[in-house]
Formats: structure tokens, sequence, C-alpha cells
């Protein structure tokens, strides 16, 4: 295997670099004085100020902001839910097309969703009157619909490695079902939650495609403007823009990250002291 | 309170019925709204399209269908051959993802575990920062002044600057980076699982290493390739943003036709129809994806 050792160091340092050199360059970029994004002009800071004195961009980045906090949370609910069905309740009726409900928005071209999503809201406002015109509340849904796919395949992939005995457990000694869920379940899923939840708040600030299509005049996204902003050329304050996006995701996963594998470490020693407990209480049953 | 207990549905059928309610009314129902637009006729109205159904009198109900909108897509080539480009470009992409990513979820895979969650962590970081903003450092970089041609130039590779902006070959590059970690995450979670100790026994039976690795651990890996290729193939297909930001304008890529029909054409039932189509083509390769996840799902289950 010696030979091979250099083949591995070698793919991972161009595959890491070749992923990680764009994100650089806009870094670097973004503190040229220059307005010819790719000719050295001196180091300056001025795209940061003049970033902070465009009104579009600031509207459209709170606008996006919220969305993508709104539409997380209510996609971690519900893709939490959807976990549960599908790694927790067995076989049911019209089982396999919710599967394949949960499944399909991960990889449908966002241009069919965006479509398929304005047309309803269409239809829905001729039919019942609501939503009534199209904009945030359109988006969010929008967004909701994305995203809770993601939140599903995470938790019930936490679930499905999960051990089960400790919920059955608490069923034993007499917990009702929602008890055992907010006591047992809920905390040791709570990581699988909150990458989800940072998932789909990034997935959602992210989206140009589906957003474009059901979004009204006057309620445009970030990517909306950046995307408009962008196909005329590229221009110093979108890199000004891109680091901050960068910084700010950069710090948030590497909190999460910390955070997780420290949880992860107490929720493993307490579950198997509860199980080694568990395991005492039964032999000593059996010999009584 | 009993009486009120039996018409109250219980907590398992209101914890599925939300989520599934969910999904079939944003998810489902669009999708026959849009079969409906796709066979109805292009107006001059707001929204856009003649009704399908209407009262011809008090008693008759008259269905108008319209197949024009699909005829009009076999007949013009140019829906033709933006298919059958998506279909290449998202294939090659695939297949260099393919490429790329294994040999780095392979290294992830065999390296030591404590290097390993930084390597993941580091393989999943770019996936949550801005897709667009990722793709625009690429406009950046690839320009005929932009970073890769100055330093070729600089090394003396080249005189001239080469035109790479607006080819196939940036819409490649945009592809492969956007698309790697979600090939790589499935194969690495395959080859993390994978048993040592059947490669072991292969080289004491007098496997080479090479002979190991085609004989043991492909076949094994099978399933995360296949899940891999599908999670990069099926939205690429569709793909918009990458080919209107780094492609030649003229580029024929479905996901661009069916833009370019809904906001600069404002023919919402021929969008419709290149929706339809585009998805009966995906329909095969979603339900095998929504097998595979299950399948490996439940063999995780069994561990």
């Amino acid at each position: 295997m010696q030979g091979k050792s250099w083949f591995r160091m070698l793919s991972l340092i161009i595959g890491f670099a070749f992923l990680y050199i764009p994100i650089a360059s806009l870094i670097v970029y973004s503190f040229n004085a220059s307005k010819l994004v790719t000719v050295w002009g001196g180091f300056s800071t001025k795209w940061y100020g003049e970033l902070l004195h465009n009104a579009q961009i600031l509207n459209a980045a709170w606008l996006s902001l919220r969305v993508a906090a709104i539409s997380a949370t209510i996609s971690v609910i519900l893709g939490t839910l959807a976990g549960m069905v599908l790694a927790r309740f067995g076989p049911f009726k019209g089982r396999t097309l919710f599967s394949g409900l949960t499944t399909a928005p991960l990889v449908m071209p966002e241009v069919i969703t965006g479509l398929s999503l304005l047309l309803l809201f269409v239809t829905m406002e001729q039919l019942i009157g609501w939503p009534a015109g199209r904009g945030m509340t359109t988006i969010i849904i929008s967004h909701v619909t994305l995203t809770m796919a993601f939140v599903t395949v995470l938790v019930q992939s936490r679930l499905t490695q999960m051990d089960e005995s400790l919920e059955e457990a608490a069923l034993d000694l007499g917990a009702r079902p929602w008890k055992v869920f907010f006591l047992i379940t809920l905390p040791i899923i709570f990581p699988a939650l909150l990458s989800g939840w940072l998932l789909a708040f990034t997935l959602s600030l992210d989206d140009l495609v589906i957003a474009s299509f059901v979004a009204g005049p006057g309620s445009s996204t970030l990517p909306m403007v950046i995307f408009s902003k962008v196909r005329l050329g590229v221009s110093p304050d979108i890199n000004a823009l891109a680091t901050i996006l960068v910084v700010v995701v950069a710090i948030g996963v590497a909190v999460a990250g910390v955070m997780m594998t420290r949880q992860q470490k107490a929720r493993d020693r307490d579950a198997q002291m509860a199980l080694a407990a568990n395991q005492q209480m039964i032999e000593s049953v059996k010999r009584a | 309170m009993n009486w009120l207990k039996r018409w109250l549905p219980d907590g398992r059928t209101l914890v599925t019925a939300v989520p599934y309610l969910w999904l079939l009314l944003f998810f489902l129902i669009p999708f026959v709204i849009v079969l409906k637009i796709s066979f109805s006729q292009s107006a001059i109205a707001m929204p856009p399209y003649d009704p399908l159904f209407q009262w011809a009198s008090e008693k008759m109900l008259q269905v108008k269908l319209n197949f024009g909108n699909f005829a009009f897509l076999v007949e013009d080539n140019l829906y033709w051959k933006s298919y059958l480009n998506s279909i290449l470009v998202a294939g090659v992409s695939t297949l260099l993802c393919l490429l790329i990513g294994y040999p780095m979820a392979y290294a992830m895979a065999r390296s030591s575990p404590s290097t390993r969650n930084i390597l993941l962590l580091l393989a999943v970081l770019p996936f949550f920062t801005s897709f667009l903003l990722r793709v625009y450092a690429w406009i950046g970089l690839l320009k005929n002044n932009g970073l890769v041609n100055n330093a070729l130039m600089a090394m003396g590779v080249i005189d001239q600057p080469i035109q790479m902006l607006q080819t196939d070959f940036a819409v490649y590059v945009g592809m492969v980076y956007s698309y790697l970690p979600f090939m790589i995450l499935p194969l690495y979670s395959n080859l993390e699982k994978m048993d040592l100790t059947l490669l072991e026994a292969a080289a004491d039976l007098g496997c080479k290493p090479w002979e190991g690795f085609v004989k043991v651990t492909l076949p094994l890996s099978m399933p995360g390739i296949v899940a891999g290729c599908l999670l990069v193939f099926i939205p690429a297909v569709g793909e918009f943003v990458i080919p209107s930001l780094l492609g030649d304008p003229g580029m024929l890529m479905i996901g661009k036709v069916l833009w370019t029909e809904f906001f600069n054409n404002r023919d919402w039932p021929v969008a419709s129809a290149v929706a339809i189509a585009l998805l009966l083509f995906l329909v095969l390769p979603i339900m095998y994806l929504d097998r595979a996840q299950n399948a490996a799902n439940e063999d995780g289950e069994h561990k």
C-alpha cells in the first residue's frame, strides 16, 4: 500500500485545491482597489463601504434572510415529521408515494419545480383567492418544499443509525409516545436538526431559479439581484458580498461542527450508561 | 371525552398527514397543473393561456385540448437539440465528477478517523456557501484577463489569452465544480462502511493491491457510484445558472430554453410542455434513485 499513499495525498490536494481556489480568489479580489476585478491595484476595503450604501442589495439581503430563517424553521419541523414517518412507522398505505415525494425535490431540476409552483399559485389564486399576488409568502412556501427534502434525508438517516432500544425502554417504562419523542428522540437527533436547519437556511438564501419564478414584482431576493448584476460582468462589490457570506457561513458551520462533536460525545456516553443500567436491571430481574 | 377521541385522528395519522399533505399540495398537484397547462393555448391575458374547460352552454362542458405545444416540440429541432445537448453535457459532467470524486472519497475514507471528519467538513463546506457566487468566481478566473490566463501567460505556456469563458469548457468546469460534493458524499459514506478485512483476505489469497481494488472495492462501492451519479446527473440535465453565466449565449440547454420560453416569450403553455417532456425523461432515474436510497437506509438499519 506504500505506493498508493502518494496517490491518495495527491488526489486530496488537487481535489481540495479545485474546490477552494475559486472561493479564495473571490476573497482576495474583494480587497482589490482597482475596479477591474482581476487586475491588482492595491489593498482597499472601499467595496465593503460601497456595499453598505447600496440600498437595493441591502433590501434584497434583508428579504432573503427573513425568507431563509422562516422557511428553514418550517422545513425542519415538517422534515422531522417526515423523517420520523419514514424511519419509525414501518409500512403503511401510500408509503411508496410518500418516500418518492420526499426524495424527488432533492434532484428535481429547479426550473421544473419553479414553474410548477408558480402555476399552482396562479391556479390557487383563481380558485380560492389565496395567495393574493406573489411575494414573500410564495417564496417561503416554495423554499420549504425544496429544503424539507434535505432535512428529511438527514433526520431519517440519523434515526436509522440511532439505537431504538432507548425509545423502547422509555415506552416500556410507561412514557407516552409524544413524551418519548420530546425527552429521548429529539435530544439525540438534535445535531441532525441543527445541520438540517443550517442547510435549509443556506439553500434558501442561495436559491435563484425557484425564487425568480414565484417572486412577484418588488420582492427580489438577494440571488436575483446578484444574478442581474453578474450578467453584466464581474463587479467588485459582489466580491465583497461573497466574502461576507463565505466568512459567515464558514464560522456558522465550524461552530455547529464543534458543538455537534461535543454533544455527540456526551450523548454517546449517556446512552451507553443508560443501556448498561438497563442491562443490569434486566439481569437482576431475571435473578429474582 | 371518549367520543371526541374517536373523531380526532390519532397521533400517528396526524404526524404522517401533515408532511404528506404539504408534499401532495405543493409538489405533486403542481405537476398536474403543469400537465393541464401544457395542453392549453397561449393567449394574451393574465394568466397568459386559455382555460381548458369551458361551459359552452348551461349543460355542456367544452374541453379544449391543444396538442400543438407538443407537436411544436417535435417539429422544431431547437428543442430536440437542446434535450440531446443537455443530456450530453449532464452525462459528461457526471463522468468527470466520478473521475475526480472517487479518488477523493476513497482517500478520505481511508485516512485516520480524526482527519476523516475534518476532510468531510472541508468537502461539505463549499456546498454551504452560495452556489451562485461560486459560479460567479469562475467568471473572474476564466476571463481573457482572468487569473488562469494570466498565470499561464506568466509561466510562458501561452502568449495569447485563450478564450475560455463562454465556451463548453467553462460550462463543464462550472458543472463539475458545483456538483462535486453530491458525488463525494454518497461515495464516501459507502466506502467508509466497507469491511477492510475483505481486502486483507483478497491479499492473502494472492490478489495484488490493484486487483483487490478492481475485484473487491469497486464492485462493493457500486451503490455509492450509482447514487452519486444520479444525484449529479438529474439536476444537471435541467441546469440553468451555469450555462447562462459561463457558457456561450447560443449554447442550447433545456433549462435555458424553458426559462426563455417562460420569461422572455411569456409562452407558459410551451414552457409547460418543455417541462413535461423533461419530467417524463427524468421519472425513471428519479424512481431508481428513490429505490436505491431506501435500500441504503434499510441496509443501515440492519447494522
